[in-house]
C-alpha cells in the first residue's frame, strides 16, 4: 500500500511538531523550576531551608503559612523597603521618561551643529556598563556630599542613553509636517513638544516605562554604593541584609524574595507586549 | 530681557535647550568623574601623593588581579559560547511554522529576566547548597554521583555562575533573535524550499547570514556584560570573598580595592583598564555595524 506523498509529508510534520513541543516544554520546565523552588520554600520554615537547602520536596508536614503571616503581620522592615522601592521606581520612571523624551525630541526634530558628535556620545554611553564607571561616579557623588540620598540614585541616570535612543528612533518616524503645523498654529518650540509630541508618544512611553520600571525595581549595585542608612533601604538592599541566618531572617528572605517578584509578574501578565517591545527595541541597539 | 526670551524660544536655540539635560548629565556624571578617575589612577590616595605609573605597573604583577581578569574572561567566553548559539537555535525552531503556541513559550522564557540579581542569586545559592538534599546535589545524586561542595570548587563554581547567566538570559536572547528572524521575508524560505533546500541549508544560507546584525549586537552586549560581571558572583558567594578567589572578577577586585580597602587610586587604574577594553570593543562594534556611517547621513 503506497502512501500518498502528501500524507507522508504531513505525518512527518506532525512528528516534528510533537518533537518541538517536547523540547520546548522541557526547556520551560527547567526555566520555571527555580521560581517554583522558591515558591515552595516560601511555605517552609527558614530553619528547614538552612538545614536542607533549596529543593523540590513537597513535605506537607513542614509546610505552612507561617512565613506569609510573618511577612504581613510580623515586625520587620520589609514593607518599609517595599514602599521605598515603589517610591524610587515611580520617581525614576516619571522623570526618566520625561527628560529622555525631551532630549530625544531635540535629536530627532532638529538639524543643529554638534548633533552628530552628541549622538555618537549617546551611542557610546549607552553601552558602557555602570560597573565600569561606578567608582569615579561614587567618588564624585561622595565629594558632592550626596551620599545616602535618593537624588544620587536618580540624578545621574535621568537623561538615560538607551531611553533617549529608543525615543529618538520612534520620533524619527513621525511626519515633520506635524511640527510645521504646530508652528503655523503659533505654538512655541517647547509647546509643540509638550502639547503635540508627548500625546502621540504613548506607545513608546509604555515600553520604556516598563523597561525603566523593571530596572529601577531590581536595581541593586548603585543603591548598594550610595545608600547607608537602613531606613532608606530599597527592597533589593533590604533582602540582602537577610542572608545572615539569624532569627527569622531566612523565613523572611524566601517569602520576601518570592513576593518581590509578584508586582512585576502582575505587570508582565497585563502588559506583556510592552515588556517584550521594550526589551527587544534595543535589539538594534540597547 | 525680552531679547533673551526671544532667543530662548527661537528655532535656533531650541535644539540646544532640548539636549541640555543630556549634555549636563554627560559633563557632571561622566566626563568630570572619569577625568578625576584618570587623575586618581596616578595617585596613591591613602598617602595623598602622586605616584606616576606605579598603579598600572602594580597591576601587571598583581596575581590576584590577574586571577580576576582570568575569571572575568573565562565567564565572558562561557556566556558567549552558551548564550548565542543556543538561543539562536531555539529562536529559529520557535519561529518555524511547525511550532505551536510560540507566544506562550516566549513569555515563560522571559520570566527569569523579571527577577532581580538579588533574588536570582539567593535562589541559586540555596540550590547549590552544600547539603546533600539541596537541589543541585539531588540532581547529581540521581545520576549516581556523590554530593559535592559546588561553591568551593573552581570549576563547579564556574558552572554555577554560568547556569545563573543561562537561566536569566536565554529567554531574552531568544527574543532578540526572534525579532531578527521575523524581519526576514518568508518569500526567501519559500523560494529556497521550492528549490529543494533542506531546513538546515535554509538556516545556514538564509537565517544565519540575515540575522547577523542581531548576532553582532548580542555578542557585544554579552562581551560587556561578561567582562563587567560582579553581582552574580557577589550574590552566589554572599559577598565579595570566595574561597581562593574563585568568584572574584575584575569589577569585584575594583570593588574590593576601591570600596572595601579605600585604595581609590589603584582601583581607578583597574577601572580605567576595563573602560579602555570596553571602549575598544564598542568602537569595533560601531564600525562593523556601520553605525558611524549611518549617523553621518
Amino acid at each position: 500500500m503506497a502512501m500518498d506523498k502528501n500524507e507522508a509529508r504531513r505525518k512527518k510534520d506532525r512528528f516534528a511538531t510533537a518533537g518541538l513541543l517536547v523540547l520546548f516544554t522541557i526547556l520551560a520546565v527547567l526555566i520555571i523550576l527555580p521560581i517554583y523552588a522558591i515558591f515552595l520554600a516560601s511555605f517552609k520554615p527558614g530553619g528547614h531551608l538552612l538545614q536542607y537547602g533549596l529543593n523540590l520536596d513537597l513535605d506537607f508536614s513542614v509546610m505552612n503559612l507561617d512565613n506569609y503571616v510573618l511577612l504581613f503581620t510580623g515586625s520587620h522592615d520589609y514593607w518599609t523597603w517595599f514602599t521605598n522601592s515603589i517610591i524610587l521606581t515611580v520617581i525614576t520612571v516619571v522623570l526618566t521618561l520625561l527628560i529622555s523624551a525631551f532630549v530625544a525630541y531635540g535629536f530627532a526634530a532638529y538639524e543643529f551643529k554638534g548633533r552628530q558628535v552628541l549622538f555618537v556620545i549617546v551611542l557610546i554611553i549607552l553601552s558602557i556598563p555602570l560597573e565600569v564607571v561606578m567608582l569615579p561616579l561614587y567618588k564624585q557623588i561622595s565629594s558632592w556630599g550626596m551620599m545616602d540620598n535618593y537624588g544620587a540614585i536618580v540624578l545621574p541616570f535621568l537623561a538615560h542613553a538607551s531611553t533617549i535612543f529608543f525615543f529618538r528612533q520612534y520620533l524619527l518616524g513621525l511626519p515633520k509636517s506635524l511640527i510645521e503645523a504646530g508652528r503655523i498654529d503659533g505654538a512655541t518650540e517647547y509647546g509643540i513638544f509638550f502639547k503635540l509630541i508627548i500625546p502621540i508618544m504613548k506607545p513608546a512611553f509604555a515600553a520604556m516605562a516598563i523597561l525603566n520600571g523593571m530596572n529601577a525595581w531590581n536595581n541593586y549595585l548603585w543603591p548598594l554604593l550610595v545608600i547607608r542608612s537602613s531606613e532608606k533601604y530599597t527592597l533589593t538592599l533590604g533582602l540582602n541584609t537577610l542572608i545572615n541566618p539569624y532569627g527569622d531572617n531566612y523565613s523572611l528572605l524566601v517569602v520576601g524574595s518570592f513576593f518581590s517578584i509578584v508586582p512585576i509578574f502582575i505587570l508582565f501578565v497585563c502588559f506583556q507586549k510592552y515588556f517584550i517591545e521594550g526589551m527587544t527595541a534595543g535589539a538594534v541597539k540597547e | 530681557m525680552n531679547k533673551v526670551k526671544k532667543f530662548f524660544y527661537s528655532q535656533k536655540a531650541a535644539p540646544y535647550v532640548f539636549v541640555l539635560p543630556f549634555v549636563l548629565t554627560v559633563l557632571l556624571f561622566w566626563i568630570f568623574p572619569i577625568g578625576n578617575g584618570v587623575l586618581l589612577s596616578f595617585q596613591d590616595v591613602l598617602k595623598d601623593k602622586w605616584v606616576g605609573l606605579k598603579n598600572y605597573e602594580r597591576l601587571l604583577s598583581d596575581k590576584i588581579f590577574l586571577k580576576a581578569v582570568w575569571n572575568s574572561v573565562k565567564y565572558m567566553i562561557g556566556t558567549c559560547a552558551l548564550l548565542i548559539p543556543f538561543p539562536l537555535l531555539f529562536a529559529s525552531l520557535l519561529n518555524s511554522k511547525l511550532m505551536k503556541k510560540p507566544g506562550f513559550f516566549k513569555s515563560i522564557y522571559f520570566l527569569p529576566a523579571l527577577t532581580s540579581v538579588v533574588v536570582a542569586g539567593t535562589i541559586f545559592r540555596l540550590i547549590f547548597g552544600e547539603m546533600d538534599t539541596a537541589l543541585a546535589n539531588r540532581v547529581i545524586e540521581f545520576f549516581g554521583h556523590s554530593p559535592i561542595k559546588w561553591l568551593k570548587g573552581q570549576w563547579t563554581g564556574y558552572f554555577a555562575l554560568l547556569l545563573v547567566a543561562c537561566w536569566r538570559w536565554t529567554g531574552v536572547n531568544i527574543l532578540y533573535f526572534l525579532a531578527g528572524l521575523q524581519s526576514i521575508s518568508t518569500d526567501l524560505y519559500e523560494a529556497a524550499s521550492i528549490d529543494g533546500a533542506s531546513k538546515w541549508q535554509q538556516f545556514k544560507k538564509i537565517s544565519f547570514p540575515l540575522v547577523k546584525p542581531t548576532t553582532v549586537y548580542v555578542l557585544t552586549i554579552s562581551i560587556y556584560a561578561g567582562l563587567s560581571m560582579f553581582l552574580e558572583s557577589y550574590m552566589l558567594w554572599k559577598g565579595n570573598n570566595s574561597p581562593q578567589n574563585i568568584g572574584l572578577t575584575i569589577v569585584g577586585y575594583l570593588y574590593r580595592q576601591g570600596i572595601e580597602k579605600r585604595a581609590m587610586g589603584y582601583a581607578c587604574a583597574v577601572g580605567l583598564v576595563l573602560l579602555i577594553v570596553v571602549m575598544i570593543v564598542n568602537l569595533i562594534q560601531l564600525t562593523v555595524t556601520g553605525t558611524f556611517k549611518k549617523e553621518e547621513r
